[in-house]
């Protein structure tokens, strides 16, 4: 029997073609492995070969949607493959969604299985962790050297049609998929036994682990729009020139709040962006593209609005804790009650 | 961080270009934005066109704002 054919997703950068500069090119496909495909190429060994490797650049894929997913898809198709590998994307947002979306597409409508890995928090785990297989690698690329023969070894069983474990003995993450199994213990026993060690203050684990929605009740609307004082809030690093607060490219450990009196319009001789995640281009052209000052003053003026904030927020996200950006945020609240403020637009890049 | 806002009681109108990791973030009021690297600009627009755009963004952001809601809604 011959070799299992295997296709890898990557994105521009893992392509070698680019960082963020690049970050739009459409998909392309290349014969045999690419970059990381190196290492699956070694793990994968002598049972399976990367036949060919599909790039595309992040934000293409995430822009231009089914487009960019059909694309992607026809240049897979090509090489017949027995499975898709997609990443790892690590906690990279962009990447992670398209990982996740092309395996989706591949197990829907190739009807192969795909894998891909990604770091728990990438918001392409929460989007797409019913759809595929998505296994747990750490926040960035350094955890490489692990992600690729876990990745390769759940591949590997997936081709071979081996019984996939559960998501912890497999190391992917739980997809919400529940299945009946037969234990030794009948279920009283195993709650008393549950509940007993509970009491005792001991460790063990739930059988039903009840799923987290975090929802918030949709604040209410503003009445009179033509009174309310608007704030402007960012997620996408637009800060006075020069940084002042240092405010870090990825993982930002902080919140800036800037002044806006007397500022018309957003120059970029005094401001730019400080987000390490996407090209910096059109926003150092004209950061109001990201934070849309000149538009609010001029609604300002026509008296559309009661009057923009004074002080307008900003962050980096870009692979930033969910727990940091909450705690940035609930103190950017406090502080917008605290001065008056009815409504915020919030931007992310 | 959309979220925070709403949850403090302030309507926030999230303008962004993925529109999915919004929506499962949990996201009240989603404004579709233009492009990730320039969410409210269009460089291959005119000046005038460019603003324009944005200012119709931004109109549909407040539109959202003032609008009164029971679930995650799109203002397309």
């Amino acid at each position: 029997m011959g070799k299992f054919r295997v296709v890898h997703y990557i994105n521009q950068f893992f392509g070698q073609i680019g960082g963020e500069e690049k970050a739009d090119i459409p998909p392309q496909d290349k014969e045999g492995p690419i970059g990381p495909g190196m290492a699956f190429k070694m793990a994968l060994g002598d049972e399976a070969e990367i036949v060919g490797t599909v790039i595309c650049g992040d934000s293409y894929y995430n822009e231009k949607k089914d487009v960019a997913k059909n694309e992607v898809l026809e240049r897979i198709k090509k090489y017949n493959p027995d499975l898709v590998i997609a990443g790892p994307a690590f906690n990279a947002g962009r990447y992670g969604m398209a990982c996740g979306s092309v395996c989706k597409a591949v197990i829907e409508e190739l009807s192969i299985p795909a894998v891909t890995a990604m770091y728990p928090e990438n918001p392409g785990v929460e989007v797409f962790k019913k759809n595929a297989y998505i296994l747990e690698t750490a926040a960035s690329a350094a955890g490489m050297r692990s992600a690729v023969p876990n990745m390769a070894k759940f591949a590997l069983k997936l081709l071979k049609g081996e019984k996939i474990g559960t998501p912890k003995e497999e190391g992917y993450i739980p997809r919400g998929i529940r299945k009946n199994i037969f234990v030794e213990e009948t279920g009283a026993k195993r709650a008393v036994n549950m509940l007993v060690k509970k009491l005792n203050g001991e460790p063990f684990e739930t059988e039903y682990p009840m799923p987290v929605f975090d929802r918030v009740e949709p604040a209410p609307a503003v009445e009179d729009i033509s009174k309310a004082t608007i704030a402007l809030v960012t997620s996408g690093g637009i800060v006075p020139k020069g940084n002042p607060d240092h405010i870090e490219a990825s993982s930002a450990s902080k919140f800036g709040r800037y002044d806006l009196e007397n500022i018309e319009y957003l120059t970029p001789e005094d401001f730019e962006t400080a987000h390490g995640g996407y090209d910096p281009t059109y926003a150092n052209e004209d950061p109001n593209r990201v934070l849309p000052v000149d538009a609010l003053r001029d609604l300002e003026k026509q008296k559309a609005i009661g009057k923009l904030h004074r002080y307008y927020y900003a962050t980096v996200g870009n692979g930033t804790a969910v727990a940091d950006a909450k705690k940035y945020a609930e103190n950017i609240a406090k502080e917008l009650i605290a001065d008056g403020v009815q409504a915020v637009i919030l931007t992310s890049t | 961080m959309v979220k925070e806002l709403e949850r403090a009681g302030l309507p926030t109108a999230h303008v962004c270009t993925i529109v999915p990791i919004s929506q499962t973030v949990g996201a009240n009021r989603i404004v579709p934005a233009v492009a990730i690297p320039h969410p409210l600009g269009d460089p291959t627009l005119s000046r005038e066109q460019e603003k324009e755009k944005r200012l119709n963004i931004v109109e549909k952001a407040l539109k959202a704002v003032q609008t009164q809601i029971d679930e995650q809604t799109i203002f397309e």
